[in-house]
Protein backbone atom coordinates (compact mmCIF):
# COMPACT_ATOMS: atom_id res chain seq x y z
CA UNK A 1 0.00 0.00 0.00
CA UNK A 2 2.84 2.27 1.02
CA UNK A 3 4.58 1.82 -2.36
CA UNK A 4 1.45 2.51 -4.53
CA UNK A 5 1.26 5.15 -2.73
CA UNK A 6 4.89 6.37 -2.84
CA UNK A 7 4.50 5.82 -6.85
CA UNK A 8 0.96 7.91 -7.35
CA UNK A 9 2.99 10.84 -5.21
CA UNK A 10 5.95 10.98 -7.43
CA UNK A 11 4.01 10.63 -10.62
CA UNK A 12 4.51 13.35 -13.05
CA UNK A 13 0.14 13.87 -13.49
CA UNK A 14 0.92 14.60 -9.03
CA UNK A 15 3.36 16.97 -9.84
CA UNK A 16 1.62 18.72 -12.17
CA UNK A 17 -1.76 19.02 -9.45
CA UNK A 18 0.69 20.18 -7.04
CA UNK A 19 2.10 22.80 -9.21
CA UNK A 20 -1.12 24.04 -10.24
CA UNK A 21 -2.43 23.80 -6.56
CA UNK A 22 0.21 26.10 -5.61
CA UNK A 23 0.42 28.60 -8.36
CA UNK A 24 -3.62 29.18 -8.41
CA UNK A 25 -2.88 29.61 -4.08
CA UNK A 26 -0.27 31.81 -5.15
CA UNK A 27 -2.37 33.89 -7.03
CA UNK A 28 -5.10 34.31 -4.61
CA UNK A 29 -3.03 35.09 -2.17
CA UNK A 30 -1.08 38.03 -4.82
CA UNK A 31 -5.52 39.41 -5.14
CA UNK A 32 -5.71 39.55 -1.51
CA UNK A 33 -2.34 41.41 -1.14
CA UNK A 34 -2.95 43.78 -3.77
CA UNK A 35 -6.55 43.97 -2.44
CA UNK A 36 -5.52 44.73 1.23
CA UNK A 37 -2.58 47.37 -0.40
CA UNK A 38 -5.21 49.08 -2.81
CA UNK A 39 -7.76 49.20 0.38
CA UNK A 40 -4.75 50.66 2.54
CA UNK A 41 -3.36 53.12 0.08
CA UNK A 42 -6.52 54.49 -0.35
CA UNK A 43 -7.37 55.08 3.13
CA UNK A 44 -4.37 57.00 3.82
CA UNK A 45 -5.25 59.36 0.90
CA UNK A 46 -8.49 59.98 2.57
CA UNK A 47 -7.46 60.20 5.95
CA UNK A 48 -4.16 62.62 4.31
CA UNK A 49 -7.35 64.39 2.35
CA UNK A 50 -9.51 65.19 5.47
CA UNK A 51 -6.60 66.22 7.59
CA UNK A 52 -5.96 68.71 5.13
CA UNK A 53 -9.47 70.32 4.70
CA UNK A 54 -9.77 70.01 8.29
CA UNK A 55 -6.99 72.52 8.61
CA UNK A 56 -8.94 74.85 6.25
CA UNK A 57 -5.72 74.52 3.62
CA UNK A 58 -7.77 74.57 0.79
CA UNK A 59 -7.78 76.75 -3.12
CA UNK A 60 -11.20 77.90 -2.86
CA UNK A 61 -10.65 79.34 -7.14
CA UNK A 62 -9.65 75.83 -7.83
CA UNK A 63 -12.47 74.69 -6.13
CA UNK A 64 -14.53 76.54 -7.81
CA UNK A 65 -13.17 75.58 -11.07
CA UNK A 66 -13.46 71.83 -10.23
CA UNK A 67 -17.27 72.40 -9.06
CA UNK A 68 -17.67 73.79 -12.89
CA UNK A 69 -15.81 71.18 -14.90
CA UNK A 70 -16.83 68.10 -12.22
CA UNK A 71 -20.17 69.57 -11.72
CA UNK A 72 -21.81 71.87 -13.79
CA UNK A 73 -20.32 70.31 -16.71
CA UNK A 74 -22.00 66.69 -16.12
CA UNK A 75 -25.70 68.61 -15.64
CA UNK A 76 -26.89 67.45 -18.64
CA UNK A 77 -25.88 63.72 -18.93
CA UNK A 78 -27.13 63.55 -14.92
CA UNK A 79 -30.55 65.37 -16.07
CA UNK A 80 -30.76 63.23 -19.82
CA UNK A 81 -30.33 60.10 -17.74
CA UNK A 82 -32.58 61.09 -15.08
CA UNK A 83 -35.46 62.04 -16.94
CA UNK A 84 -35.40 58.76 -19.29
CA UNK A 85 -35.19 56.57 -16.27
CA UNK A 86 -38.07 58.34 -14.35
CA UNK A 87 -39.99 57.96 -17.71
CA UNK A 88 -39.46 54.44 -18.36
CA UNK A 89 -40.46 53.82 -14.80
CA UNK A 90 -43.55 55.31 -15.26
CA UNK A 91 -44.07 53.85 -18.84
CA UNK A 92 -44.06 50.41 -17.36
CA UNK A 93 -45.65 51.04 -13.92
CA UNK A 94 -48.26 53.45 -14.55
CA UNK A 95 -50.41 51.13 -16.96
CA UNK A 96 -50.09 48.15 -14.46
CA UNK A 97 -51.02 50.17 -11.35
CA UNK A 98 -53.69 51.42 -13.35
CA UNK A 99 -55.14 48.48 -14.85
CA UNK A 100 -55.16 47.06 -10.80
CA UNK A 101 -56.94 49.81 -9.96
CA UNK A 102 -53.76 51.43 -8.38
CA UNK A 103 -53.42 54.39 -10.55
CA UNK A 104 -53.38 56.61 -7.50
CA UNK A 105 -50.50 55.10 -6.12
CA UNK A 106 -48.39 55.51 -9.29
CA UNK A 107 -46.71 59.23 -8.32
CA UNK A 108 -45.88 57.72 -4.77
CA UNK A 109 -43.89 55.23 -6.48
CA UNK A 110 -42.40 56.37 -8.94
CA UNK A 111 -41.14 59.56 -6.77
CA UNK A 112 -40.48 57.42 -3.99
CA UNK A 113 -37.82 55.35 -5.76
CA UNK A 114 -36.26 58.10 -7.70
CA UNK A 115 -35.98 59.97 -4.91
CA UNK A 116 -34.11 57.24 -1.97
CA UNK A 117 -32.61 55.39 -5.21
CA UNK A 118 -32.73 56.32 -8.72
CA UNK A 119 -31.64 59.46 -8.50
CA UNK A 120 -28.44 59.39 -5.97
CA UNK A 121 -27.36 56.38 -7.87
CA UNK A 122 -28.08 57.48 -11.14
CA UNK A 123 -26.43 60.50 -10.78
CA UNK A 124 -23.21 58.94 -8.98
CA UNK A 125 -22.81 56.00 -11.59
CA UNK A 126 -23.10 58.85 -14.53
CA UNK A 127 -20.46 60.90 -12.59
CA UNK A 128 -18.28 57.99 -11.73
CA UNK A 129 -18.14 57.30 -15.84
CA UNK A 130 -17.26 61.09 -16.37
CA UNK A 131 -15.34 62.42 -13.89
CA UNK A 132 -13.13 59.56 -11.67
CA UNK A 133 -12.36 58.77 -14.85
CA UNK A 134 -11.13 62.29 -15.97
CA UNK A 135 -9.84 62.54 -12.23
CA UNK A 136 -7.70 59.55 -12.88
CA UNK A 137 -6.76 60.40 -16.38
CA UNK A 138 -5.31 63.43 -15.24
CA UNK A 139 -3.45 62.94 -12.38
CA UNK A 140 -2.40 59.85 -13.77
CA UNK A 141 -0.50 61.89 -16.99
CA UNK A 142 0.32 64.27 -14.53
CA UNK A 143 2.10 61.42 -12.60
CA UNK A 144 3.67 60.37 -15.52
CA UNK A 145 5.41 62.99 -17.07
CA UNK A 146 6.92 63.73 -13.44
CA UNK A 147 4.50 67.02 -12.67
CA UNK A 148 3.38 65.60 -9.80
CA UNK A 149 7.31 65.37 -8.54
CA UNK A 150 7.79 68.81 -9.38
CA UNK A 151 4.73 69.72 -6.92
CA UNK A 152 6.42 68.22 -4.23
CA UNK A 153 9.82 69.46 -5.47
CA UNK A 154 8.53 73.02 -5.21
CA UNK A 155 7.33 71.73 -1.85
CA UNK A 156 3.82 71.79 -2.48
CA UNK A 157 1.51 69.22 -1.06
CA UNK A 158 -0.57 66.89 -4.25
CA UNK A 159 -3.51 66.17 -1.58
CA UNK A 160 -3.60 69.93 -1.39
CA UNK A 161 -3.08 71.04 -4.51
CA UNK A 162 -5.00 68.50 -6.50
CA UNK A 163 -7.23 66.16 -4.40
CA UNK A 164 -8.61 68.14 -1.98
CA UNK A 165 -10.41 71.02 -5.01
CA UNK A 166 -11.65 68.05 -6.98
CA UNK A 167 -13.49 66.03 -3.37
CA UNK A 168 -14.76 69.06 -1.91
CA UNK A 169 -16.24 69.68 -5.66
CA UNK A 170 -17.50 66.65 -5.88
CA UNK A 171 -18.65 66.43 -2.28
CA UNK A 172 -20.85 70.21 -3.03
CA UNK A 173 -22.01 69.15 -7.04
CA UNK A 174 -23.14 65.50 -6.45
CA UNK A 175 -26.21 66.21 -4.14
CA UNK A 176 -27.17 69.27 -6.29
CA UNK A 177 -26.65 67.05 -9.16
CA UNK A 178 -28.56 64.58 -7.36
CA UNK A 179 -31.34 67.29 -6.20
CA UNK A 180 -31.92 68.24 -10.27
CA UNK A 181 -32.00 64.66 -10.89
CA UNK A 182 -34.96 63.52 -8.31
CA UNK A 183 -36.86 66.65 -9.52
CA UNK A 184 -36.78 65.69 -13.41
CA UNK A 185 -36.91 62.17 -13.04
CA UNK A 186 -40.06 62.88 -10.86
CA UNK A 187 -41.26 65.17 -13.85
CA UNK A 188 -40.51 62.89 -16.55
CA UNK A 189 -42.64 60.13 -14.63
CA UNK A 190 -45.69 62.48 -13.82
CA UNK A 191 -45.58 63.29 -17.75
CA UNK A 192 -45.50 59.74 -18.83
CA UNK A 193 -48.23 58.82 -16.11
CA UNK A 194 -50.60 61.65 -17.85
CA UNK A 195 -50.01 60.84 -21.43
CA UNK A 196 -50.19 56.70 -21.26
CA UNK A 197 -52.19 56.26 -18.09
CA UNK A 198 -54.11 59.71 -17.78
CA UNK A 199 -53.12 60.66 -14.27
CA UNK A 200 -53.44 63.70 -13.34
CA UNK A 201 -51.09 65.74 -12.61
CA UNK A 202 -52.43 66.83 -9.42
CA UNK A 203 -53.28 63.00 -8.35
CA UNK A 204 -49.91 62.04 -9.16
CA UNK A 205 -48.01 64.72 -7.11
CA UNK A 206 -50.56 64.18 -4.09
CA UNK A 207 -49.82 60.78 -4.09
CA UNK A 208 -45.58 61.59 -4.37
CA UNK A 209 -46.20 63.90 -1.60
CA UNK A 210 -48.44 61.46 0.93
CA UNK A 211 -45.20 59.02 -0.01
CA UNK A 212 -42.21 60.85 -0.18
CA UNK A 213 -40.84 62.48 3.30
CA UNK A 214 -38.48 64.99 4.10
CA UNK A 215 -36.44 62.47 5.47
CA UNK A 216 -36.11 60.30 1.76
CA UNK A 217 -34.64 63.49 0.40
CA UNK A 218 -31.83 64.24 2.81
CA UNK A 219 -31.13 60.58 3.22
CA UNK A 220 -30.89 60.29 -0.84
CA UNK A 221 -28.32 63.45 -0.52
CA UNK A 222 -26.27 61.67 2.24
CA UNK A 223 -26.03 58.68 -0.24
CA UNK A 224 -24.27 61.43 -3.07
CA UNK A 225 -22.33 62.66 -0.37
CA UNK A 226 -20.70 59.81 0.56
CA UNK A 227 -20.89 58.56 -3.59
CA UNK A 228 -19.03 61.93 -4.31
CA UNK A 229 -16.18 60.88 -1.63
CA UNK A 230 -15.61 57.45 -3.14
CA UNK A 231 -15.42 58.85 -6.71
CA UNK A 232 -13.05 61.40 -5.67
CA UNK A 233 -10.87 59.62 -3.61
CA UNK A 234 -10.44 56.50 -5.98
CA UNK A 235 -10.26 58.48 -9.08
CA UNK A 236 -7.20 60.67 -7.67
CA UNK A 237 -5.93 57.43 -5.43
CA UNK A 238 -5.85 55.52 -9.18
CA UNK A 239 -4.38 58.56 -10.62
CA UNK A 240 -1.61 59.23 -8.09
CA UNK A 241 -0.46 55.76 -8.17
CA UNK A 242 0.04 55.80 -12.10
CA UNK A 243 3.01 53.80 -13.63
CA UNK A 244 4.17 52.84 -17.18
CA UNK A 245 3.56 56.03 -19.28
CA UNK A 246 0.53 56.59 -21.74
CA UNK A 247 -0.58 52.90 -21.15
CA UNK A 248 -0.70 53.09 -17.74
CA UNK A 249 -2.89 56.26 -17.83
CA UNK A 250 -5.63 53.98 -20.15
CA UNK A 251 -5.30 51.36 -17.03
CA UNK A 252 -5.66 53.44 -14.20
CA UNK A 253 -8.71 55.33 -15.78
CA UNK A 254 -10.48 52.04 -16.56
CA UNK A 255 -9.86 50.65 -12.98
CA UNK A 256 -10.86 53.74 -11.59
CA UNK A 257 -13.94 53.89 -13.12
CA UNK A 258 -14.87 49.91 -12.87
CA UNK A 259 -13.81 50.13 -9.09
CA UNK A 260 -15.74 53.36 -8.74
CA UNK A 261 -18.89 51.64 -9.68
CA UNK A 262 -18.71 48.39 -8.13
CA UNK A 263 -18.31 50.23 -4.99
CA UNK A 264 -21.20 52.84 -5.50
CA UNK A 265 -23.43 49.65 -6.20
CA UNK A 266 -22.24 47.90 -2.77
CA UNK A 267 -22.43 51.22 -0.39
CA UNK A 268 -25.73 51.80 -2.34
CA UNK A 269 -27.08 48.76 -0.72
CA UNK A 270 -25.06 48.91 2.56
CA UNK A 271 -26.27 52.19 2.96
CA UNK A 272 -29.88 51.41 1.89
CA UNK A 273 -29.73 48.75 4.45
CA UNK A 274 -28.91 50.68 7.41
CA UNK A 275 -30.88 54.21 6.30
CA UNK A 276 -34.40 52.82 5.34
CA UNK A 277 -34.43 49.02 6.38
CA UNK A 278 -34.88 50.20 10.15
CA UNK A 279 -37.73 52.80 9.04
CA UNK B 1 18.71 52.88 -2.55
CA UNK B 2 16.85 50.08 -4.23
CA UNK B 3 13.49 49.30 -5.99
CA UNK B 4 12.36 46.08 -5.13
CA UNK B 5 14.88 43.88 -5.25
CA UNK B 6 16.81 46.31 -7.87
CA UNK B 7 19.63 47.75 -5.65
CA UNK B 8 20.46 51.07 -7.07
CA UNK B 9 23.02 52.93 -5.03
CA UNK B 10 25.32 51.37 -2.69
CA UNK B 11 27.98 52.28 -0.96
CA UNK B 12 27.86 55.75 -2.78
CA UNK B 13 29.30 58.46 -1.20
CA UNK B 14 29.44 62.09 -2.54
CA UNK B 15 30.38 65.52 -1.15
CA UNK B 16 28.35 68.52 -3.19
CA UNK B 17 31.19 71.79 -2.43
CA UNK B 18 28.87 74.51 -2.05
CA UNK B 19 28.93 76.90 -4.69
CA UNK B 20 29.94 75.38 -7.11
CA UNK B 21 28.57 73.20 -10.32
CA UNK B 22 28.71 69.69 -9.93
CA UNK B 23 28.33 67.03 -12.77
CA UNK B 24 27.39 63.47 -12.72
CA UNK B 25 27.78 61.47 -15.29
CA UNK B 26 27.24 57.43 -15.72
CA UNK B 27 25.61 55.00 -17.87
CA UNK B 28 22.14 55.18 -18.52
CA UNK B 29 20.14 53.27 -15.54
CA UNK B 30 23.34 54.13 -13.02
CA UNK B 31 21.03 55.90 -10.36
CA UNK B 32 22.50 59.22 -11.66
CA UNK B 33 18.50 60.61 -11.21
CA UNK B 34 17.82 58.72 -8.00
CA UNK B 35 21.04 60.68 -6.57
CA UNK B 36 18.94 63.78 -7.43
CA UNK B 37 15.46 62.83 -5.95
CA UNK B 38 17.61 61.99 -2.33
CA UNK B 39 19.24 65.06 -2.71
CA UNK B 40 15.58 66.80 -2.93
CA UNK B 41 14.04 64.32 -0.05
CA UNK B 42 11.71 62.95 -3.32
CA UNK B 43 12.89 59.62 -2.41
CA UNK B 44 14.42 58.41 1.16
CA UNK B 45 17.17 56.13 1.29
CA UNK B 46 16.56 52.31 2.33
CA UNK B 47 19.75 53.17 4.58
CA UNK B 48 22.56 55.54 4.70
CA UNK B 49 22.41 59.89 5.01
CA UNK B 50 21.56 62.88 3.06
CA UNK B 51 23.02 65.41 4.88
CA UNK B 52 22.16 69.60 3.55
CA UNK B 53 24.07 71.76 5.70
CA UNK B 54 24.93 69.12 8.24
CA UNK B 55 21.31 68.37 8.80
CA UNK B 56 19.83 65.03 7.81
CA UNK B 57 16.96 65.08 5.59
CA UNK B 58 16.28 61.33 5.83
CA UNK B 59 14.86 61.72 9.61
CA UNK B 60 12.84 64.99 9.40
CA UNK B 61 9.46 65.61 9.56
CA UNK B 62 7.27 66.17 6.25
CA UNK B 63 6.52 69.69 6.97
CA UNK B 64 10.75 70.39 7.42
CA UNK B 65 11.15 68.27 3.97
CA UNK B 66 8.82 71.18 2.61
CA UNK B 67 10.28 74.05 3.77
CA UNK B 68 13.61 72.60 2.94
CA UNK B 69 12.46 72.12 -0.70
CA UNK B 70 11.75 75.86 -1.02
CA UNK B 71 15.55 76.31 -0.69
CA UNK B 72 16.43 73.82 -3.59
CA UNK B 73 15.25 74.01 -7.16
CA UNK B 74 14.42 71.04 -9.89
CA UNK B 75 14.52 71.50 -13.03
CA UNK B 76 13.12 68.19 -14.60
CA UNK B 77 14.34 66.34 -17.75
CA UNK B 78 11.45 67.09 -19.55
CA UNK B 79 10.89 70.53 -17.87
CA UNK B 80 7.58 68.93 -16.45
CA UNK B 81 5.43 72.21 -16.32
CA UNK B 82 1.80 72.22 -15.02
CA UNK B 83 0.25 72.01 -18.88
CA UNK B 84 -3.13 73.28 -17.12
CA UNK B 85 -0.71 76.89 -16.34
CA UNK B 86 0.67 79.44 -18.55
CA UNK B 87 4.51 79.50 -18.72
CA UNK B 88 3.96 82.93 -16.28
CA UNK B 89 2.04 81.14 -13.97
CA UNK B 90 3.89 78.06 -13.34
CA UNK B 91 6.92 80.42 -12.99
CA UNK B 92 4.81 82.26 -10.51
CA UNK B 93 3.56 79.26 -8.52
CA UNK B 94 6.40 78.69 -6.17
CA UNK B 95 6.25 82.82 -5.33
CA UNK B 96 2.27 82.78 -5.01
CA UNK B 97 2.31 79.51 -2.75
CA UNK B 98 5.70 80.15 -0.15
CA UNK B 99 5.65 84.29 0.09
CA UNK B 100 3.59 86.83 0.71
CA UNK B 101 4.83 89.56 -1.86
CA UNK B 102 1.89 91.01 -3.85
CA UNK B 103 0.15 90.31 -7.27
CA UNK B 104 2.48 93.10 -8.94
CA UNK B 105 5.30 91.68 -7.53
CA UNK B 106 5.52 88.24 -8.21
CA UNK B 107 4.59 89.24 -11.72
CA UNK B 108 7.58 91.29 -11.92
CA UNK B 109 9.91 88.38 -10.54
CA UNK B 110 8.43 86.15 -13.01
CA UNK B 111 9.18 87.68 -16.03
CA UNK B 112 12.71 88.99 -15.22
CA UNK B 113 13.27 85.13 -14.22
CA UNK B 114 12.04 84.94 -17.33
CA UNK B 115 13.94 87.19 -19.38
CA UNK B 116 16.90 85.79 -17.70
CA UNK B 117 16.32 82.99 -19.65
CA UNK B 118 15.21 84.42 -22.53
CA UNK B 119 11.89 83.79 -22.51
CA UNK B 120 9.77 86.68 -21.12
CA UNK B 121 8.11 86.58 -24.47
CA UNK B 122 6.06 83.49 -23.23
CA UNK B 123 4.49 85.05 -19.94
CA UNK B 124 1.27 84.20 -21.50
CA UNK B 125 1.50 80.90 -23.36
CA UNK B 126 1.11 77.81 -22.79
CA UNK B 127 3.61 75.11 -22.26
CA UNK B 128 1.85 72.68 -25.19
CA UNK B 129 3.08 75.91 -27.58
CA UNK B 130 6.92 75.81 -26.50
CA UNK B 131 9.56 74.08 -27.87
CA UNK B 132 12.08 71.32 -26.34
CA UNK B 133 14.92 73.92 -25.60
CA UNK B 134 12.49 76.44 -24.65
CA UNK B 135 10.38 74.50 -22.44
CA UNK B 136 13.86 73.13 -20.71
CA UNK B 137 14.62 77.63 -19.96
CA UNK B 138 11.29 77.78 -18.53
CA UNK B 139 11.93 74.66 -16.29
CA UNK B 140 15.01 76.43 -15.49
CA UNK B 141 12.94 79.72 -14.65
CA UNK B 142 10.59 78.20 -12.34
CA UNK B 143 13.31 75.94 -10.70
CA UNK B 144 15.56 79.07 -9.76
CA UNK B 145 12.63 81.95 -9.04
CA UNK B 146 13.01 81.50 -5.37
CA UNK B 147 16.64 82.37 -5.62
CA UNK B 148 17.09 78.81 -4.21
CA UNK B 149 20.79 77.66 -2.17
CA UNK B 150 21.28 74.46 -4.76
CA UNK B 151 19.81 73.91 -7.98
CA UNK B 152 19.97 70.30 -9.53
CA UNK B 153 19.42 69.65 -13.30
CA UNK B 154 18.27 66.31 -14.23
CA UNK B 155 19.59 65.80 -18.40
CA UNK B 156 18.92 69.37 -19.22
CA UNK B 157 20.77 69.11 -22.49
CA UNK B 158 19.10 66.04 -23.21
CA UNK B 159 16.91 66.16 -26.86
CA UNK B 160 18.22 69.33 -27.98
CA UNK B 161 20.38 70.43 -30.66
CA UNK B 162 24.06 71.63 -30.01
CA UNK B 163 23.12 75.61 -30.36
CA UNK B 164 20.51 74.87 -27.61
CA UNK B 165 22.97 72.69 -25.35
CA UNK B 166 25.32 75.61 -25.95
CA UNK B 167 22.66 78.02 -24.75
CA UNK B 168 21.49 76.34 -21.96
CA UNK B 169 25.00 75.66 -20.78
CA UNK B 170 25.16 79.15 -20.98
CA UNK B 171 22.23 79.81 -18.77
CA UNK B 172 23.02 77.06 -16.00
CA UNK B 173 26.63 79.02 -15.89
CA UNK B 174 24.80 82.36 -15.18
CA UNK B 175 22.12 81.34 -13.58
CA UNK B 176 24.63 79.63 -11.10
CA UNK B 177 26.80 82.75 -10.56
CA UNK B 178 23.91 85.28 -10.79
CA UNK B 179 22.47 83.09 -7.67
CA UNK B 180 25.54 82.49 -6.40
CA UNK B 181 23.67 78.94 -5.12
CA UNK B 182 25.38 75.32 -5.63
CA UNK B 183 24.07 73.59 -9.04
CA UNK B 184 24.34 69.51 -9.30
CA UNK B 185 24.13 68.55 -13.00
CA UNK B 186 23.39 65.15 -14.50
CA UNK B 187 24.30 64.88 -17.93
CA UNK B 188 25.43 62.81 -21.10
CA UNK B 189 26.52 65.36 -23.07
CA UNK B 190 30.56 65.33 -21.83
CA UNK B 191 31.12 68.95 -24.25
CA UNK B 192 28.80 70.71 -21.71
CA UNK B 193 30.07 69.04 -18.80
CA UNK B 194 33.55 70.11 -19.45
CA UNK B 195 32.27 73.49 -20.22
CA UNK B 196 30.49 74.00 -17.30
CA UNK B 197 31.85 71.57 -14.30
CA UNK B 198 34.17 72.54 -11.53
CA UNK B 199 33.44 68.98 -10.35
CA UNK B 200 32.73 65.82 -12.42
CA UNK B 201 31.54 62.78 -9.91
CA UNK B 202 30.83 59.24 -12.13
CA UNK B 203 28.82 56.71 -11.44
CA UNK B 204 29.03 52.84 -11.98
CA UNK B 205 27.29 49.95 -10.89
CA UNK B 206 25.84 52.06 -7.65
CA UNK B 207 29.01 54.09 -6.40
CA UNK B 208 30.95 56.77 -7.60
CA UNK B 209 34.32 55.09 -8.83
CA UNK B 210 35.90 58.79 -9.95
CA UNK B 211 35.68 61.98 -8.40
CA UNK B 212 37.29 65.34 -9.55
CA UNK B 213 38.07 68.50 -11.32
CA UNK B 214 37.17 68.09 -14.92
CA UNK B 215 40.45 67.60 -15.80
CA UNK B 216 41.50 65.17 -12.88
CA UNK B 217 38.34 63.05 -14.58
CA UNK B 218 39.97 63.47 -17.74
CA UNK B 219 43.09 61.73 -16.78
CA UNK B 220 42.03 59.06 -14.77
CA UNK B 221 43.69 55.81 -15.11
CA UNK B 222 40.57 53.90 -14.50
CA UNK B 223 39.27 51.93 -17.76
CA UNK B 224 35.55 52.17 -16.94
CA UNK B 225 36.26 56.27 -16.76
CA UNK B 226 38.59 56.27 -20.04
CA UNK B 227 36.30 53.94 -21.92
CA UNK B 228 32.68 56.07 -21.04
CA UNK B 229 34.72 59.18 -21.98
CA UNK B 230 36.16 58.03 -25.39
CA UNK B 231 32.61 56.52 -25.85
CA UNK B 232 34.30 53.22 -26.86
CA UNK B 233 32.53 49.95 -27.22
CA UNK B 234 35.64 47.91 -26.42
CA UNK B 235 36.43 47.75 -22.72
CA UNK B 236 35.38 47.04 -19.27
CA UNK B 237 31.95 48.24 -19.18
CA UNK B 238 29.75 44.75 -20.27
CA UNK B 239 27.64 46.27 -22.92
Amino acid sequence: MAQVLREVEESPAAHAVERVSVGVLASIGRRVSDSFEYMGGLTMLTWETLKTILRLRIRFAETLNQCYLLGYQSLIIVLLTSLFTGMVFSLESALTAVQYGFGSFVGGIVSYTVVRELGPMLSAVVVAGRCCAAIAAELGSMEVTEQIEALKSLGLAPVRFLVVPRLLALMIMLPLLTIFADVVGVKGGQWIAYVQAHIGTQDFMASARQTVGFDDVVKGLFKSLIFGIVIAMIGAYEGLTTTGGAAGVGKSATNAVVTCIIVIFILNFIMSYFLYAGA
Amino acid sequence: MSFGERVVLQNCSLEVPEGSIICIIGLSGAGKSTILRLLDGLLLPNSGHVYLHQHDICHIRESQLIEMRTKIGFAFQFAALFDSMTVGENVSLPLREHTTLTEKEIHEIAMHTLDSVGLAHTYHNMPSELSGGMLKRAGFARAVVTNPEMVLYDEPTTGVDPIVTHLLTDTIKRLRKELNSTAVVISHDLQSIYMMADYVAMLFEGAIIAYGTVEEVRKSTNPIVQQFLQGSEVGPIPL
